[in-house]
């Protein structure tokens, strides 16, 4: 079990969540920001799994598999929303919804 | 009996109370009832405690009604303090308070006001009252102030016009310069003596402070700058003559009489610690001298007849505060009492010739009037001759003793006040030869009423027997002069003195042996003439000094100055507010980014922590 370089790792990690960063913060397609966001969580269960590795813990696959089932929510909650603001203003545009303007 | 001492002033304001509330539905005669009623029954209670009091051993007497303020350690009652001193103001306050409101319930019988008219009156008797009563300072400012309210409705009572209303705003703001002193004064002395009851400063003062220390001087200074301001001496004189565009009874009663003389009373009532300030009191004697001959002069030159009085009674205050100034404390009081008497006679009958003679009020539309008016023209006659100081009526007496003080201080003081007595002598005659003498351009409007003639006719019994009232004032001063001087060359200039004015009114006026027309002609002298008729320029000095920078200042400073930093503070939340509201732009994305870059500051500050 002791076949992940902790630096690699880390490493490619820490390139996915800013990748996944990035795509929340420049995508303006509501779908586009939620995937943006898997790959965010994505990022840092790998983060988890490769800690876990490096002491050969269980805790860091446990805490991967509640990352998991928190995105699964995520998702859930996030598409049904997005569906909703498709059906009321026929647009995902993140920029076009400012209703919450101040 | 001296008990029923609380009732003198309330039945005034009873009348008040009265008036005011159910005024409009009364009918006339009923208002006159109440308002000269009230007066009466306090002249009555005055009349009975006054003879009580001067039978009996004269002690002060005192007595305390309730208490009005207590905090901490000050304690300010509604007390009363009766000596001979309050007893000669009570008598001249509810006497010639009776005889003035008598007067009015005929003068203003036409007048849609009455009830209003008669409620102010009935308030500042009441107010006046409590001043001449009041035992400690802060009682004494109530009824300060009340009188300065009174004369301010009174003078303004004829609202419509925007001019009386000038002149009772210009009275009562005027008067206030001089309220500020005195209010100054009094904390002075509280906050160094700790009482305000005045026979228990008087003590402290005395026992507390050297003569002629600065505290003394500070605090005698202030009370002073009270009195110029009430009693319209110098400097603050200039809103008494415009104060003549109230109702005459008004002027009578206010600005003659009583209210204006309470300068000289708060003066003498604290005698004792002006007389620990050797300063102050000189300037008092100086201030007396140059208003009597400011206003004397002013007086020669005017041509309305209620302003020649008004400026005459500047100049008696005048003699007041000379005699003040020198310690003749009694003496000021007896000037006082008389000048009320004589004083109120010549406003009441110059009220009778205005009533009756077309409202008129410049003299040189009027003349002959003797033939006409004969108790006006006794009146004045009396009242002039008592006012300069002719032999035997009852301003002789006050004002000889007053010279005859004044000589064995200072006779230089006594040369001027001297002269002084020329000038009335003067401007009292030449009214009289002027209204009453030569042709009469046109016929008389009405007859004056019983309740206006019965005034008059007691007023001039007083201007003359008034002399010979002697008031034991002994028990309340302790300076004396020696007043019974024998034949000297001192005393037969003063008794010439009236006799002079007299003499060069006679030759201008009355048989034209001068003409006034020749000296007018020339053009300095007309120009002495416009100067003193325009109250040596005081007005238009002060309209320059203060009244003309203040409008000034208030024109640039429109915006308010000092509005401006408030103005700031809202401009910057408006700001900020306008600044952080734009952040909240509804955009998801701004959100996540304003997210993630705190974010990257907090780690960043942590890290390099």
């Amino acid at each position: 079990m002791s076949g992940i370089p902790m630096v690699q790792g880390l490493l490619l990690s820490v390139v996915l969540f800013v990748l996944g960063l990035v795509g929340v913060l420049v995508r303006r397609n509501l779908i586009m920001i939620l995937m943006s966001l898997e790959v965010m969580l994505n990022a840092t269960g790998l983060a988890f799994i490769v800690a876990g590795s490096r002491w050969g813990e269980a805790d860091g696959q446990i805490m991967f598999l509640l990352i998991l089932t928190l995105a699964a929510a995520e998702v859930g909650v996030g598409l049904g929303l997005a569906l909703q603001i498709f059906r009321r203003w026929h647009t995902l545009d993140a920029d076009v919804l400012t209703g919450m303007k101040g | 009996m001296i008990e029923l001492l609380g009732w003198v002033p309330l039945f005034p304001l009873l009348g008040f109370l009265i008036l005011v509330l159910a005024g409009a539905r009364l009918s006339k005669p009923q208002i006159a009832w109440v308002g000269v009623g009230s007066v009466a029954v306090s002249a009555l209670l005055v009349a009975w405690l006054g003879a009580e009091f001067l039978n009996g051993t004269l002690q002060p007497y005192s007595m305390v009604l309730g208490t009005w303020i207590a905090v901490g350690d000050l304690s300010v009652p509604f007390g009363f303090y009766l000596d001979a001193l309050s007893v000669t103001m009570l008598f001249v306050v509810t006497g010639i308070g009776f005889l003035i409101h008598l007067y009015a319930a005929g003068f203003m019988k036409d007048d849609p006001g009455y009830a209003r008219f008669f409620a102010y009156m009935n308030l500042f008797v009441a107010a006046m009252l409590v001043l001449v009563l009041a035992d400690n300072l802060v009682l004494l400012y109530l009824g300060w102030e009340g009188v300065g309210l009174g004369s301010y409705l009174l003078i303004g009572f004829w609202y419509e016009d925007p001019n009386n209303g000038y002149a009772a705003r210009k009275a009562f703001v005027m008067t206030r310069i001089g309220d500020m002193a005195l209010l100054l004064g009094m904390i002075l002395l509280f906050m160094h003596l700790h009482t305000f009851d005045i026979q228990t400063l008087m003590l402290r003062a005395a026992s507390q402070w050297a003569p002629g220390a600065t505290l003394p001087v500070a605090a005698a200074a202030l009370l002073l700058g009270g009195a110029l301001g009430k009693s319209a001496q110098l400097p603050l004189h200039t809103w008494l003559p415009d104060a003549m565009a109230g109702p005459t009874p008004v002027s009578a009663l206010i600005h003659a009489a009583t209210m204006v003389t309470a300068g000289v009373y708060l003066i003498a009532r604290t005698h004792a610690l002006f007389a620990m300030a050797p300063p102050v009191l000189d300037a008092v004697a100086v201030i007396g001298v140059l208003t009597l001959l400011m206003a004397g002069c002013s007086a020669l030159a005017q041509t309305d007849i209620k302003r020649i009085l008004a400026y005459s009674t500047i100049s008696q205050i005048g003699y007041m505060f000379l005699a003040l100034g020198v310690g003749a404390w009694s003496s000021a009081i007896f000037h006082l009492m008389t000048h009320a008497f004589f004083k109120a006679l010549l406003f009441l009958a110059a009220g009778a010739v205005i009533f009756c003679f077309h409202h008129e009020h410049n003299i040189f539309r009027m003349g002959g009037l003797r033939r006409d008016m004969p108790l006006a023209f006794v009146s004045f006659l009396i009242g002039s001759a008592a006012l300069s100081g002719l032999p035997f009526t009852a301003g002789y007496y006050s004002k000889h003793e007053i010279l005859v003080a004044v000589y064995s201080v200072s006779p230089g003081l006594w040369m001027d006040a001297c002269l002084g007595a020329i000038i009335t002598g003067i401007y009292s005659f030449r009214l009289v030869f002027v209204v009453f003498f030569g042709v009469q351009p046109q016929g008389v409007e009405q007859r004056p009423c019983w309740r206006m003639s019965i005034t008059l006719a007691l007023l001039c019994l007083l201007a003359l027997v008034g002399g010979m009232l002697h008031i034991p004032l002994d028990s309340v001063f302790s300076e004396r002069f020696n007043t019974e001087q024998g034949f000297s060359l001192v005393s037969v200039f003063t008794l010439a003195a009236p006799f002079m004015g007299l003499l060069i009114a006679m030759l201008f006026y009355l048989h034209g042996g001068f003409s006034v027309e020749d000296l007018i002609g020339s053009g300095p002298i007309n120009q002495i003439r416009m100067f003193w008729f325009n109250g040596w320029g005081m007005d238009a000095l002060y309209d320059r000094v203060v009244v003309r920078p203040f409008k000034a200042i208030a024109r640039v400073n429109k915006n308010d100055a000092v509005d401006s930093v408030y103005a700031a503070i809202a401009l910057l939340s408006r700001g900020g507010y306008a600044l952080i509201s734009s952040t909240q732009n509804g955009c998801i994305r701004w959100y996540a980014t304003s997210m993630a870059l705190g974010i990257v500051v907090i780690i960043a500050i942590g890290w390099l922590s």
